[in-house]
């Protein structure tokens, strides 16, 4: 089982917590044609960490370095939840009965249905039991 | 080596008889001074009432300000005629300062100069290339005259082509540099690009502005040399106040013709071995241009513990003027020591900013931008937070000040060219 097939780059950027910060990260990748699937940004003590996934990982990481930003490629995983009432319980509770922490997380919700996007300590573990639980996972080759 | 080695390795009982009739002696010549004269009336010091070392402690410090009101010869203790070479001092602001010099003070000035030279190995055999300004500038005639006494074969070459330096070096096999640093790392890039080896030098003598160890480590590579940290200031003859020995660890002052106290510039009370503060001088020997308890606006601290070279009282390496002091809830800090203290931690930039304030508690706050090196930046909140909280306790276990540090982009922080404008004080437009 190639549990690498589901972890997915997320793109993250560092950014100072100012006005026009994520107008610049947002226009930079709208110039590039890198079409963002969900976004979140975390915010600390004046700054704050951008994070996305894209369409195009490599030409977002490329062009935002280029503008002068600190970016990073962290590891996340995607899971496809019922978009109904209990479908992130479904998720949250199979990786906390399995002892797996989760770092941070965001979702969104579309046509084709919810995804909830997770950073947890142990990836290939969670991957397992997800997998096991029969949910679906988003491939990584979605996010070239 | 010594060259003058009864005053160098003197004993302190002989050191402090020999200091405390050498300040008689200049408490006496200095009565020539108006300033002097209406200072020790006001204070109702008379020579006679300087019995110990500690009586100079009563009396008030001399500013560069009291020397501008003086300008251009109000300090001189000699009439002109016996006034044989005046130097001045760079007037930035305001008027230039006047140094006047009479014979026997070029002498015993050359000859101070001979004891750094002759402490650091140089001697007759070596051929010396001295590469600072010749004009107003101290250094230049200061270390030529040095150079000459202990009989090095002294190429005065002053400043500018470069090029013809290298050649020079290469041509008459100098073993001997003095220049100020920066202009040292320079000629290191050049004779680099013109594929000079520069094999020849074995020491370099650097003074006139602060420079760290790193600067050291990177001019004694490149330029494959010795270098020795040099220290002195017109109103005090020039260089040749202090000097680095062989140990590379704090300048010693020549204390048979200095008498020096650390002071917190703010408060004007002593610092004790180990607390950094303001230099004060009180030359013992000068002539022309005698001074008390002068502060040279220089920040710098005495060393304890005795060196192995067998001389006594050391001063630290520079770290800074006064002028750039701030005074933060009470406690003085330096842009010097932040700037160490940042360069110490691999995670940040080369480039800071500190800014100051003061909030609605009328307390004064201490903020320090940072970037962050992209190597450092893993993607996560936490691992940020983590650097963050590393700069702040290193601020705080050195300065004993809580400092707000703020994570900036990379990039976003101004470069400086000439000299580096890092601190904003915002409190007093408050």
């Amino acid at each position: 089982m190639a549990a690498n097939e589901f972890i997915i780059r997320q793109i993250s950027v560092f950014s100072e917590n100012r006005p026009g910060r994520l107008a610049a990260i947002a226009h930079a990748l709208e110039e590039e044609r890198v079409n963002i699937f969900a976004f979140s940004i975390a915010e600390a003590s004046g700054f704050g960490v951008v994070r996305a996934l894209v369409d195009q990982p490599d030409r977002a990481h490329a062009r935002l370095t280029q503008d002068g930003f600190n970016v990073a490629f962290t590891d996340v995983i995607a899971v496809r939840m019922r978009d109904e009432p209990g479908g992130l319980y479904e998720v949250a509770r199979l990786l906390g009965e399995a002892g797996i922490n989760i770092e941070y997380s965001y979702a969104y919700s579309g046509p084709a249905g919810a995804v909830l996007i997770l950073r947890v300590d142990r990836p290939e573990e969670a991957i397992a039991k997800i997998r096991g639980a029969g949910k679906e996972l988003i491939s990584s080759a979605a996010f070239t | 080596m010594y060259w003058d080695e009864r005053h160098e390795t003197i004993r302190p009982a002989e050191l402090e008889a020999l200091q405390l009739r050498r300040l008689r002696e200049t408490i006496e010549r200095i009565q020539n001074v108006p300033f002097y004269r209406d200072l020790l009336a006001r204070e109702g010091v008379r020579p006679d009432d300087i019995r110990t070392l500690d009586d100079l402690h009563r009396l008030p410090f001399t500013r560069k300000q009291n020397l501008r009101e003086g300008y251009p010869f109000g300090f001189f203790a000699v009439p002109r005629k016996e006034v044989v070479r005046i130097h001045t001092t760079s007037g930035t602001t305001g008027k230039p300062t006047v140094v006047g010099y009479t014979r026997g003070d070029l002498d015993r000035w050359a000859d101070l100069i001979a004891r750094a030279m002759t402490m650091i190995g140089l001697s007759a055999d070596d051929v010396f290339q001295n590469s600072v300004n010749y004009g107003m500038f101290t250094g230049g005639l200061g270390f030529h005259y040095g150079a000459e006494r202990i009989g090095m074969t002294t190429i005065p070459a002053g400043t500018g082509n470069t090029r013809r330096q290298i050649e020079m070096i290469e041509d008459f096999g100098v073993t001997a540099l003095h220049c100020t640093p920066s202009y040292a790392m320079h000629l290191a890039e050049v004779a680099e690009e013109m594929g000079a080896g520069l094999e020849s030098l074995t020491t370099g003598m650097f003074g006139a502005e602060p420079w760290s160890d790193a600067t050291r480590r990177a001019l004694q590579d490149r330029l494959g040399i010795t270098a020795f940290d040099s220290y002195g200031l017109s109103e005090l003859f020039g260089p040749g106040v202090a000097f680095e020995c062989p140990e590379q660890n704090g300048l010693h002052i020549w204390h048979d013709s200095y008498i020096v106290e650390i002071i917190d510039p703010a408060t004007g009370e002593s610092c004790g071995p180990g607390e950094r503060g303001e230099l004060v001088v009180t030359p013992l020997i000068k002539e022309a241009m005698p001074l008390l308890r002068y502060r040279t606006g220089d920040i710098t601290m005495l060393l304890e513990d005795d060196c192995p070279c067998g001389r006594t009282q050391r001063i630290a390496r520079f770290s800074g003027r006064v002028d750039d002091m701030l005074i933060i809830r009470g406690i003085n800090v330096f842009p010097s020591q932040i700037e160490h203290i940042l360069m110490a931690l691999p995670e940040v930039g080369d480039q800071f900013m500190v800014y100051v304030d003061r909030n609605e508690h009328h307390l004064d706050e201490m903020t320090i931008h940072v970037e962050v090196k992209r190597q450092y930046f893993s993607g996560e909140l936490t691992d940020l937070a983590r650097i963050q909280q590393k700069i702040v306790r290193a601020l705080r276990d050195t300065l004993e000040l809580r400092t707000a540090v703020q994570l900036v982009e990379p990039g976003s922080l101004p470069r400086f060219e000439g000299k580096a404008r890092r601190v904003v004080d915002r409190r007093s437009t408050v």
